[in-house]
């Protein structure tokens, strides 16, 4: 081979390292995309097994008088057993636990919720459809092997036997599981929801925004327009790009060491949290808000000037308003980094098992992200799906806010 | 209520730039005063004057309500010795109380043999004080609402009468939120010392259990042989000494953040060159953010996938080939790290490339060389300085990282180098010994404030470096 047919077959090789390189860094967006959506997507589906459900007054403690609050109090665990007991006629007590166990253990909650909504039903047959439990949800949905040794499964032959003959009477269906998007969390991956942690995150990033958005813009104001670069904005300015490389975990840190150690607020509410994460954002903010100031042309200044106007008429009339759609872009992006954080929810205890939904910003909560990270610690199969649903979730706010990001700027930004 | 008091205080001090507006307009035109603002600044700066006391009060109230809570509830009213007791008695009386607000205020039937035998052992100042607890939200709310109306309203009638003509409102209005803007730029300031100062002081704490050189150079890490032995002689000395080892942790935080620039180096380099010199516009409009979908997704996310799907398959890949890989190797965490770390390697390289002036392609093809021996020997020596700073912040990046290695990475510390051992890191250390306890009193949760310091500081060189190493480059071409 000559030189320059070995150098041209060089070209030739090194162009095709790059498109190997860029392709494969593609490749894994791909897959990571594929294995979330492929795992997660079973979370919007609940098994049910249909039956006709008889309220018997003899089982239940409360009368169709009762008020609402005497209806929420009463236990109705012997009506669920009653209402089994119906459906599958003949069980002994080993058979009976067996089948109880294909049925959500929170059944006697599904069935308070109705009769508190419908009082009138006690004494009355309803056909109904009973959520099952999480390890027949996961049978049914195949993420769990049906051949393999009695020993290895979740569900037994006798379970399996009568799941099948549910089955061929039609009786067992599924349903779009709203209780993923309006339950808080549960020990039970079957009535597990993400709501409570989508309010923990929504908590915090109000606080989170309402700390960082503020401050962001008036401190790159005053670095950008009102004074003239020394020490002091050297200082602040490799301050600011210092922390915004700090690891998140460090904040963590600091909220755990400062907020909670010091100034002693209370642990695991989305308070601290917002306060950590807004922390955090603020670094992103102010330069994304200079980057944003230093693009308004000196014209506009020098306009306001020649006419009269103050040094502060200027700046709050002229040009904050112009820059700010690259501020609010700047701020959008930041929220999104903030949203996704975990590592510091983690310190300041934002990962405990929550079940009531937050109220505000001092009830303890978890942030969407760190309850994916709970749920994710769990063994059980029906939390596996949940972790991936809850990313779904996740990703899916991350790409309406950069979506809205970029809608600001192409629509509001002023090109010069 | 809080916020609803929050609330109040926008609405009213927004209420009040129309009453001290109208206000200078009356002294202008009935009065015939002559004004030495405009009409609208005298609006402001009642606005000013109620705004800011108002929102500092707030924000105090609302940072600072566990402390009234807690003043409220043991007061030395009820409890006159209360100065006198041990934290931990304090505590656990709180906590009895708080377990007493739960049901003190419920109906007789309502109560459980357990609440009614609960409530028959407390002392009637424990009642009175778990009542006052369980009202506390509500008598906290209200007396912050009054409060919030009172104040704005005190202060706006204040600021405006004395407004009159010879009053300038301008140069005052322009003065404060030239504060203002000032104090908000040193916030930055703050939270850097804060940062500093909170690490560094329960560091301390912690040196005061193990010492420096024992922490720095033993090569064992078993904090749960911190155990106390009595409350007399305190700490057990000769296992603390070999309980804090950070050897292995900084080993294991290495071996894992090399595995990912193993990963992310030549994949993120060749991308970005691609990307910058080959690539077609329309490929690179496609491309580019796309890659950067990766930098975007959350850390948890590839935690995830790492100990779910990358873990597991490297297990049984190895296995494959007769290899023990084991389910935690440094292996899987540091793959799924490298993927994170791609886009901040391409896209920093990206625009230290394209930085590179066109003149000197432009000679190198002069003088016949193809595209690629351009880019090797021209355009990377000349853009070396920028994509070493962009590798320095990468690395930055994966020591740092935490939410991946908590997940797929070993909570073992193991001395090693060989990536498919479990290993564990700086960052994952600093999770497990602060997860569920914040008890500041033992070096098992202080070491987290310990090794917080020594990341902190370790990134912090690696960000100068890399910023004082890009910013050098940059002055070179400009």
């Amino acid at each position: 081979m000559s030189s320059l047919e070995k150098r041209l077959a060089a070209e030739k090789r090194f162009k095709f390292y790059g498109m190997f390189a860029m392709t494969l860094s593609l490749f894994f967006v791909l897959i990571l995309m594929y294995k979330i959506f492929s795992t997660g997507s079973g979370a919007f589906v609940r098994t049910t097994i249909n039956a006709d459900v008889y309220f018997d007054p003899n089982f239940i403690e409360v009368s169709s008088n009762s008020s609402k609050k005497e209806i929420m109090k009463a236990s109705y665990v012997d009506l669920a057993d009653q209402v089994i007991n119906q459906n599958h006629p003949g069980l002994d007590e080993e058979n009976f636990i067996k089948v109880r166990e294909m049925y959500t253990r929170k059944f006697d909650y599904q069935l308070r919720d109705y009769i508190a909504n419908n009082p009138n039903v006690i004494g009355k047959t309803v056909n109904l459809d009973i959520s099952a439990s999480s390890d027949l949800d996961q049978i049914v949905k195949g993420n769990y092997p049906r051949n393999v040794p009695e020993a290895q499964r979740k569900i037994n032959d006798y379970q399996l036997s009568i799941l099948d003959s549910l089955d061929s009477k039609g009786k067992m269906s599924k349903t779009f599981n709203f209780w993923f998007f309006t339950n808080g969390d549960s020990r039970d991956p079957e009535t597990a929801g993400i709501l409570g942690a989508l309010m923990g995150s929504f908590y915090a990033l109000l606080i989170c925004f309402s700390f960082a958005f503020p401050i962001g813009l008036l401190a790159s104001v005053y670095l950008e327009e009102f004074v003239k670069p020394g020490k002091i904005t050297d200082i602040i300015e490799v301050n600011i790009n210092n922390l915004a490389a700090v690891p998140s975990i460090v904040y963590g840190l600091l909220g755990l060491g400062m907020l909670i150690g010091v100034f002693g607020m209370p642990y695991q509410v989305p308070l601290v949290g917002g306060l950590v994460l807004g922390f955090m954002t603020l670094p992103t903010i102010i330069i994304a808000s200079r980057a944003s100031l230093r693009g308004v042309p000196p014209s506009i200044r020098e306009g306001a000037l020649a006419v009269g106007a103050t040094k502060m008429q200027t700046v709050f009339h002229h040009v904050i308003p112009l820059s700010l759609p690259g501020t609010l872009t700047g701020t959008i992006i930041g929220m999104a980094q903030a949203l996704g954080e975990t590592a510091p929810l983690l310190l300041i205890g934002m990962v405990a098992f929550v079940m009531e939904i937050p109220g505000g910003a001092f009830d303890p909560a978890t942030g969407l992200p760190s309850q994916i990270y709970l749920w994710s610690e769990s063994a059980e199969r029906g939390f596996l799906e949940k972790t991936s649903a809850g990313i779904m979730l996740l990703l899916s706010f991350l790409i309406i806010m950069n979506t809205v990001a970029v809608l600001v700027r192409r629509k509001l930004e002023v090109k010069w | 209520m809080l916020y609803l008091s929050l609330v109040l205080v926008f609405i009213l001090s927004y209420s009040f730039y129309f009453y001290g507006k109208k206000r200078a307009l009356s002294l202008k035109f009935k009065k015939n005063e002559n004004l030495s603002s405009l009409p609208d600044y005298y609006g402001y700066y009642v606005v000013l004057l109620v705004f800011f006391p108002a929102i500092i009060i707030w924000f105090f109230l609302l940072i600072f309500k566990s402390n009234f809570q807690e003043m409220f509830v043991m007061s030395p009213v009820l409890f006159p010795d209360v100065a006198t007791w041990s934290s931990g008695k304090f505590g656990l009386v709180m906590n009895k109380i708080s377990n007493l607000s739960m049901i003190v205020n419920l109906s007789e039937i309502d109560l459980t043999v357990g609440d009614k035998s609960i409530l028959k052992m407390a002392s009637e100042s424990e009642i009175i004080a778990a009542k006052n607890l369980a009202n506390f939200d509500k008598i906290y709310g209200w007396s912050n609402l009054t409060l919030f109306i009172i104040l704005p309203v005190l202060l706006g009638f204040l600021a405006t009468k004395s407004i009159s003509g010879k009053l300038n409102a301008q140069p005052i209005v322009e003065k404060i939120i030239s504060y203002v803007i000032k104090g908000s730029s040193y916030i930055a300031i703050f939270i850097t010392f804060g940062i500093f100062f909170s690490l560094v002081f329960e560091a301390i704490n912690f040196f005061r259990y193990v010492n420096f050189i024992d922490f720095f150079f033993n090569t064992a890490w078993n904090p749960n042989r911190a155990f106390v032995i009595n409350a007399s002689e305190g700490f057990d000395q000769e296992a603390l000494k070999e309980a804090f080892g950070f050897v292995p942790l900084l080993t294991g935080t290495l071996l894992i953040a090399s595995v990912a620039m193993l990963v992310a180096v030549p994949l993120g380099l060749l991308t970005a060159i691609y990307l910058a010199e080959y690539a077609s516009s329309k490929v690179r409009d496609i491309a580019k953010p796309i890659i950067e979908i990766l930098a975007g997704i959350p850390t948890v996310v590839y935690g995830f996938f790492a100990a779910l799907s990358l873990a597991p398959f490297i297990k049984d890949v190895g296995e494959g080939v007769g290899l023990p890989v084991s389910a935690e190797s440094a292996l899987a965490a540091g793959l799924a790290m490298g993927v994170m770390i791609i886009p901040f390697v391409s896209s920093l390289s990206d625009d230290v490339i394209k930085a590179v002036p066109q003149s000197l392609r432009e000679g190198s093809y002069a003088i016949g060389a193809t595209k690629s021996e351009t880019i090797k020997k021209v355009i990377l020596p000349a853009a070396l300085a920028g994509i070493m700073g962009s590798f320095l912040l990468a690395i930055s990046r994966a020591i740092g990282e935490t939410m991946i290695v908590v997940m797929a990475a070993s909570l073992r510390a193991n001395l090693t180098f060989n990536p498919l051992e479990p290993a564990t890191t700086i960052t994952t250390q600093i999770v497990t010994s602060l997860i569920g306890d914040v008890e500041f009193d033992n070096p098992k949760t202080l070491v987290a404030f310990a090794l917080g310091l020594t990341l902190f500081v370790m990134t912090l060189i690696l960000n100068i470096a890399a910023i004082t190493i890009v910013k050098k480059y940059r002055e070179k071409y400009e």
